[in-house]
């Protein structure tokens, strides 16, 4: 069998970071999730299942929850992106943060940046959500650590701290 | 094993111009890629035989939906988030919305889009068979014209289709002639999000004195393509819907339908399900008491 043909890594794709233009040079079937981790050195999203299934390399893409497993880098040309990184401002963390810390919705810290990526998502459309819109808002995020009462219970916290503030 | 992305090409052309010309340049010599949740999980398994790849994910003739005075035409590549927050579609077609609120979890629905659901042509997509009931149209597109073929036996076969190598599906046409019907749906899997269906089920029906007038139900997961039960529509139109009919239309089911036995079920279950849910139909179909 012959060997496939290989492309040259000189597909060149500008992209906006949590608010920086950055440009990589990459293959263009190259997985966003692999873009953000090695080129960029922004590792906050993680490699679950790789298929789509764990959301733990959720990022937000367009200001919409997607996997960035499942996109290939030249797809992602042109957008702006916010990883969990560009999520504080400086040293002082967003309202979900701040509730995940206070109502131990993370422990092992593996789904942690996808759940919260996700419920940003959910409180970006729906500031005011009930339990089990934000159940269903988080369906495509796994945790194994804490069992998600207290995941739902911090996206809770701070939809009612948003609204109050 | 993981694939080596220095052994796939992937462009993204800024046009449907350009995309069918490659395909007609080419026939089968590209795969169309949208929102990539099928074809990048066949890619990271090792298991994408294509090597060349155009995306058709960012092209805006290929996206929203267009509201006209007698159907409701959906962008193939319009995603499953932009179908299950439409107000129309919410409305008048409740049975696909709920199939898209279905799929996945929401970052797949934010990619995932309803043309890829039908060319990846899973027996379990959810969403095929409220395309079966509502009678869907396609309209398709190469570098010969547009063609408008029904859903209705756009699938012939195991991830077969009446899709040209040179075609691609433009947008998803659904007539808008449903009030008054009764709209069910059940997806029945270990879990709502992520999980592929063991049975689902979507069903349209009209009454009038308790006489059906109108049955349509359509079944995924149970055979090799998503199927439309015609038999039960002959047993069960123009009749009162007595303990009899129903029982009829339940051993309908039961024969029409081609289960097997896979990791998320088996063939035994999946036919007692999908039974059930065929009875159950009916019988909100007859509490419902719709009438024109």
């Amino acid at each position: 069998m012959n060997s496939p043909a290989r492309i040259a890594r000189n597909c060149e794709v500008s992209l906006t970071v949590n608010g920086r233009t950055e440009t990589v040079r990459a293959f263009p079937m190259e997985r966003l999730l692999d873009v953000l981790r090695r080129d960029l050195g922004l590792t906050g999203a993680k490699e679950g299942c790789g298929e789509g299934e764990c959301g733990s390399c959720s990022v937000l893409m367009n200001g919409e929850v997607v996997n960035s497993c499942l996109i290939p880098i030249l797809q992602a040309a042109g957008t702006t992106l916010i990883t969990i990184e560009g999520l504080a401002a400086g040293p002082h963390l967003s309202q979900l943060q701040t509730a995940f810390l206070e109502c131990g919705g993370s422990q092992c810290g593996i789904c942690t940046p996808g759940m919260i990526l996700a419920a940003h998502n959910l409180l970006s459309k729906n500031p005011e959500p009930t339990l089990g819109e934000i159940r269903e808002a988080l369906a495509g995020n796994l945790c194994r650590c804490t069992g998600y009462m207290q995941i739902f219970e911090a996206v809770l916290q701070a939809a009612q701290r948003v609204k109050g503030a | 094993m993981r694939s080596d992305p220095a052994e796939y090409q992937l462009i993204a052309p800024g046009t449907v111009a350009e995309v069918i010309r490659r395909l007609a340049d080419e026939p089968g010599g590209w795969l169309p890629i949208a929102g990539g949740t099928d074809v990048m999980v066949q890619y990271a398994a090792g298991k994408l035989s294509a090597r060349r790849l155009i995306s058709i994910a960012n092209l805006p003739e290929l996206r929203g939906i267009e509201v006209l005075p007698h159907e409701i035409r959906i962008g193939a590549c319009s995603t499953y988030t932009q179908i299950r927050e439409h107000k129309v579609v919410t409305e008048e077609f409740p049975l696909l919305a709920r199939a898209a609120r279905w799929t996945g979890g929401v970052a797949n629905q934010n990619r995932g889009t309803l043309g890829g659901n039908i060319v990846n042509a899973s027996p379990a997509a959810d969403s095929l068979p409220a395309l079966l009931v509502y009678e869907a149209n396609l309209i398709l597109i190469s570098v010969r014209g547009l063609r408008t073929v029904p859903y209705l036996g756009f699938h012939t076969g195991y991830k077969k289709m009446q899709l040209a190598p040179d075609e691609l599906i433009q947008s998803v046409c659904l007539p808008r002639c449903y009030s008054g019907y009764l709209h069910y749906a059940r997806k029945v899997g270990a879990r709502n999000a992520q999980a592929i269906s063991k049975v689902c089920v979507a069903a349209l029906g009209k009454l009038r004195e308790s006489r059906a007038v109108d049955v349509r139900v359509a079944l995924g997961s149970v055979a090799p393509v998503p199927i439309r039960l015609d038999e039960i529509e002959r047993v069960a139109i123009d009749k009162p819907l007595e303990t009899d009919v129903i029982a009829r239309c339940r051993a309908a089911v039961v024969r029409a339908i081609q289960p097997i036995d896979d990791v998320r079920s088996s063939a035994r279950y999946r036919s007692a399900v999908a039974g059930n849910l065929v009875v159950e139909f009916l019988e909100q179909l007859l509490a419902s008491g719709k009438t024109t």
